[in-house]
């Protein structure tokens, strides 16, 4: 049992980032097959990342290393403790307090950009942390169990009694992913007002380090999805990954379709269709149970 | 050791005011002043930690019930009790706020006169100390007694920088000590008109508390607390009377023992007593004289919103929890606890003001407690008395920081602790943990949000589940916004000078190590102080709410926190990165906080919080939670009082 | 692996007359796509690699083209783009023009053209990716010697108002050439003693090259 948990643990802190990088290289490859470019080659998120360690740092003071650090491991933390099958509430809770180490990073640098990008982030936060709590219980309810080894085990797949849940889940996925209506904090394509947002006053070694978490960070995010599909039955795990796929590619659809929306707009909308999906399928659930 | 409890709990009660009568008596800011309430404060403190922890050993149920006849005891309170009103007619009067003088009267005639006339029941012991009064005894022992501590240093030099006000200090400082001898005695009393004379003074004594400085403002705020604590003092006077006779019961551990569903009248003196207790945990709609405490100095604040006065309310409410269970008395609670905690984290995102943070941040907070405490269930009132206890130790710390911050910088503006961490470095490394221990996750307040989450999903309540999600998402914001603003490191800017004296270390550095040290002993706490708190109110024994296996990682997660910083520090991991000014488009003036305008000229520059006042800002969301609330509360009161006669 | 894989450009507008800027946007169409590089134009210097100049530097921008090339992190290339970044083109006369960009920042590539071709600008950007690789291995060489090291006594942490003098602030006064003086220094100093008491005839040698090889920079 502990080694079954050890193993997975280990094989989530070693595979992640590949599968992590290579999920972003399909993002630009697709994207720029979605704009008719050629686009650059699946591995170049790896060559970024690679340059990047290679570089030299420049910080702005002598915290903000402490910050991003903080970030990276926690990030791993949060990533390993889902893997390994541990607490999902736990999960989201370390979670949140990995992403509050970013933004402190950008908040101690005291750069305009910087600081923009800290208090969008935060905002971020504000709208998918309503949700990712209402995952968790959602799992709850439908399977009894907020540990992920026991949700695995279920019976039946999630999908059957939250769906509500994963259209909500997929809408603040955006928001997580910082894509493009809802890509508020920092981005991935140049934007003009905000520069890169909370990244601006990260460099080198630093920024490697953000864009390694990233990816862990994706990575157990699909994880999430793929939960709503797992079962114990084996072959859920090949629907699984399937609907990782679609729903990975819909959010890079959704990225180049959708521009930009003020951040009231992000509000509003995520926290509407999080009352309306995730809200009225608890409800429901609820009504049920009794 | 040989010690018996009821001394030791007559020495509680009793011996601060003594402690106030000598405050009284010693010369403004003097040495020997210092001494008495050093010396006084320990006493006190050594002697709650010595009664928590002679109850908390105590296995299976406490009886610990004392003095059944208590006639000379009786004429004493009725005395006080006279003495309260007669304070409250006099200050209305000189005031012309004449409202007072009647909530004051409705409150306490009918309860003197039903005393006086012999209608009262008599013969059932009036105190009683069980495991709930002993995790409070020690709430308000260690963190109260560390708040007077402070206020002492703390009050010298508030008069240093305002000299506008009178100096009252002694005033001040016995009030405080009165202040929690009426708690001591509120907590252990079994007896209704016992208990409603410590409410009575506890009311009186906020409101004395927040005129402190004679203003305007301080005189109407403190007459907002007044009405509002007289009006649930009302509520309590009622439910007295009712339970004298209708049920002929004098006691509420006999009130509590009615089982609801074989006679719904008794929710009828539940739902006052509740009332009241919202009025004092400052729910919506009775938030308001919270948010007006705060132009009191500093201690007041802290021990108002920390460890005592808020703290009642809830209190009171858990003795009741297990007959709200069910009724509809119970739902309504949790609803406005629910909704307080909600939309008061949400007004908290608008606010500068260090301390109407806190102020929000306190009533959401509460607002939680109570919709726990609400759900009847072993697990609310578990998630309801861990966050009583963390709320204390964070709350008071925090309260402590932000007036050493103000005394130090004369602004408690959020916006003016940009860069602390480099101007006050102490105090901004305190104030890191205190909000820390607020919000982030392993840290206690956390944990306990966490075990409230799984309350309200087992008790079915979906709603609550809502208002908790949704509230948590703004309750991050608003704490992770400040962190960030304490974290900023200003380039050329350099330390102020540190003017906290030694005294109030005393408070804040104990209290910053309980946080942490809580953090570790959790689950130990949830053993000892917490199980039996349950045993005893639902006669069952329950499973641990957190797991085994969570705790271990929960540990490992505190342990990061600390390992991190420290480790990369023994790496020199960063050391040889080169330092630049950040990016401000490449126009920076040379210090981060200036930058080059299109006429060659250094501008100053500045990035704001965000508050969002035009979405969430007071004069939008705050008067529509008052009349929503209100409704509910009334509605509350109609359907239950109307349905039972 | 080359770092020159992933050029992370960032293009400064100096006062050019915009032909050359809406070149360097039509490299990122569809048409010219230069991502299949892996070239990303962030806005951002310290995440940038290449610095793209077009437009001759007047005395506006040039503490701004200073400010934006010393707060990209090592190793770092120039590219002017276009005749006016080159040496000042048709402005060249005008009052207020200093001229190419070199005036105020050490160019690498110089790409001509009024206004610069898409394909001469990735050119350009090409034969820039090939300095970038050789800078990178002197930057590592510079960099085990303590080049660009930071001494943290001088940032404000632990100061008092009486200590504060604006002179001894790092990065305000201190330009990049002055932080390169205080490497060569330092690489100088470490230089010194006689390396491994083992070989001291076949370290001396050693040694004297590198730190030549430094004061070239």
């Amino acid at each position: 049992m502990v080694m079954t948990t050890v193993i997975k643990v280990v094989l989530y802190i070693l595979l992640a980032p590949i599968i992590g990088g290579l999920m972003e290289g399909i993002d630009r490859v697709v994207s720029a097959r979605m704009q008719r470019r050629q686009g650059p080659p699946l591995l170049q998120p790896f060559y970024d990342v690679y340059k990047l360690l290679a570089k030299q740092t420049t910080v702005v003071n002598s915290i903000q290393v402490l910050f991003v650090i903080a970030y990276l491991i926690f990030t791993i933390f949060t990533g390993s403790l889902f893997f390994g099958g541990g607490d999902m509430l736990l999960v989201f809770f370390a979670l949140s307090m990995s992403e509050v180490m970013m933004v402190l990073a950008a908040y101690s640098t005291n750069g305009p950009y910087s600081a923009l990008g800290a208090n969008r982030e935060l905002l971020q936060m504000m709208c998918y942390e309503p949700m990712i709590l209402l995952v968790a219980i959602g799992f709850y309810e439908a399977n009894g169990s907020f540990m992920v080894n026991d949700l695995v085990q279920a019976a039946n797949p999630a999908i059957y009694k939250i769906p509500g849940m994963l259209i909500g889940f997929l809408f603040i996925l955006t928001i997580k992913f910082r894509k493009s209506p809802f890509d508020m904090s920092t981005s991935h394509h140049a934007h003009q007002e905000m520069v890169k947002g909370l990244t601006s006053d990260i460099s080198g070694t630093n920024l490697a380090f953000y864009e390694i978490a990233e990816w862990y960070d994706e990575v157990l995010m699909m994880g999430i999805v793929a939960m709503f599909f797992i079962y114990n039955n084996p072959i859920s795990i090949v629907w699984a990954l399937i609907a990782c796929v679609i729903f990975y590619l819909m959010e890079t659809l959704i990225d180049n379709v959708f521009p930009r929306v003020k951040y009231m707009a992000m509000l509003v909308s995520s926290w509407v269709v999080i009352l309306v999906s995730a809200g009225t399928n608890l409800l429901i659930l609820s009504v049920i149970g009794k | 050791m040989t010690i018996s409890i009821l001394k030791a709990v007559s020495f509680l009660i009793l011996f601060p005011f003594v402690i106030a009568v000598m405050m009284f008596c010693i010369r403004n800011s003097s040495l020997l002043r210092n001494f008495v309430a050093i010396v006084g404060g320990f006493s006190v403190m050594a002697t709650a930690i010595m009664v928590g922890i002679r109850v908390l050993s105590m296995k299976g149920t406490t009886r610990n019930t004392y003095l059944t006849s208590t006639a000379p005891h009786d004429h004493i309170i009725m005395g006080g009790e006279l003495l309260l009103m007669a304070i409250v007619i006099f200050l209305s009067l000189k005031y012309k706020k004449y409202y007072a003088i009647l909530l004051s009267m409705i409150g306490t005639i009918p309860v003197l006169a039903m005393d006086l006339s012999g209608y009262a029941v008599e013969g059932n012991a009036h105190l009683r100390v069980d495991f709930l009064s002993a995790v409070m005894i020690l709430i308000v022992g260690i963190v109260g007694i560390l708040i007077c501590i402070y206020a002492v240093g703390y009050m010298k030099d508030y008069h240093n920088h305002h000299t506008d006000v009178e100096d009252r200090s002694n005033y001040f400082l016995a009030l405080l000590f009165v202040f929690i001898g009426a708690m001591f005695g509120l907590i252990v009393s079994d007896n209704l008109g016992w208990i409603y004379f410590f409410w009575e003074i506890t009311s009186v004594c906020s409101f004395l508390l927040i005129g402190y400085t004679r203003t305007e403002e301080a005189v109407n705020n403190s007459f907002r607390a007044l009405w509002m604590n007289l009006l649930g003092g009302c509520g309590f006077a009622a439910a007295l009377l009712l339970c004298n006779f209708k049920f002929g019961i004098s006691n509420l551990s006999q009130l509590t023992a009615i089982i609801p569903r074989q006679n719904m009248v008794v929710m009828v003196p539940v739902t006052l007593i509740a009332f009241a207790a919202l009025t004092k945990s400052a729910q919506f709609p009775f938030s308001r004289w919270l948010l007006g405490a705060m132009v009191a100095p500093t201690p007041s604040s802290a021990l108002l919103h920390s460890a005592t006065m808020v703290k009642i309310g809830v209190y009171m409410l858990i003795r009741l929890s297990p007959m709200l269970k069910g009724t509809f008395t119970g739902v309504m609670i949790t609803v406005i606890g629910g909704f307080t905690f909600f939309a008061a984290s949400l007004l908290a995102i608008t606010v500068s003001d260090g301390k109407k943070v806190l102020a929000y941040s306190t009533i959401s907070n509460l607002g939680l407690i109570t919709a726990c405490a609400g759900t009847g269930t072993t697990e609310g009132v578990w998630a309801a008395t861990m966050l009583i206890l963390f709320h204390a130790v964070s709350k008071s710390l925090l309260f402590q920081t932000v007036g050493d911050i103000e005394n130090c910088m004369h602004s408690r503006d959020i916006e003016d602790m940009h860069g602390l961490i480099i101007k006050l470095p102490k105090l901004a490394f305190i104030m890191i943990i205190g909000i820390c221990g607020m919000f982030m996750a392993p840290f206690g307040m956390l944990v306990s949000k966490w075990a409230a989450l799984k309350s309200f999903v087992d008790s079915n309540s979906v709603w609550l589940v809502l208002f908790l999600v949704f509230g948590s998402g703004s309750t991050l914001f608003y704490w992770a916004k400040w962190l960030g603003k304490i974290c900023t490191v200003i380039h050329q800017s350099y330390e102020l000078e540190d003017i906290t004296p030694k005294s109030e270390m005393i408070s804040l550095i104990p209290l910053t190590c309980m946080i942490i040290v809580m953090c570790f002993a959790f689950p130990k706490m949830s053993d000892i102080m917490i199980q039996p708190i349950l045993n005893e109110a639902f006669h069952k024994n329950i499973p641990n709410v957190i797991g085994g296996s969570d705790v271990i990682i929960m540990m490992i997660m505190v342990a990061m926190i600390f390992a991190i910083p420290i480790g990369s520090r023994l790496l020199a991991i960063g050391k040889k990165s080169k330092m630049t000014m950040s990016y401000v488009a490449g126009v920076n003036a040379g210090d981060d906080r200036h930058y080059i305008d299109s006429f060659g000229k250094a501008r100053p520059l500045y990035m704001s919080n965000w508050y969002m006042t035009e979405y969430f800002g007071e004069d939008k969301l705050l008067a529509p939670s008052i009349v929503i609330s209100a409704i509910i509360v009334i509605v509350m009161l109609i359907i239950v009082c109307g349905g039972a006669f | 692996m080359k770092i020159s894989k992933s050029p992370w450009v960032l293009h400064y507008d100096g006062s050019s007359c915009n032909g050359c800027d809406i070149e360097v946007l039509a490299t990122m169409t569809p048409l010219y796509d230069v991502e299949r590089f892996g070239i990303i134009n962030t806005g951002n210097p310290k995440h940038a690699d290449i610095l793209l100049l077009t437009g001759g530097i007047n005395a506006q921008t040039a503490p701004v083209v200073r400010q934006l090339y010393n707060q990209m992190p090592d190793p770092k290339v120039v590219i002017a783009c276009g005749i006016c970044s080159c040496d000042g083109g048709i402005f060249k006369e005008c009052y207020n023009i200093l001229g190419g960009s070199d005036k105020v920042v050490p160019v690498d590539v110089y790409v001509p053209g009024c206004a610069v071709r898409p394909e001469a600008l990735i050119d350009g950007v090409v034969k820039a990716l090939a300095i970038l690789e050789e800078k990178r291995i002197k930057v590592k060489e510079s960099m085990k010697q303590g080049y660009c090291t930071v001494d943290y006594s001088k940032i404000a942490v632990r100061m008092k108002a009486e200590d504060y003098d604006p002179a001894t602030q790092y990065d305000a006064v201190l330009t990049e050439e002055a932080l390169r003086e205080q490497a060569e220094a330092k690489i100088a100093q470490t230089a010194k003693p006689a390396p491994k008491p083992a070989a001291p005839a076949a370290a001396a040698p050693a040694a004297a090259p590198k730190k030549d090889e430094g004061g070239n920079a």
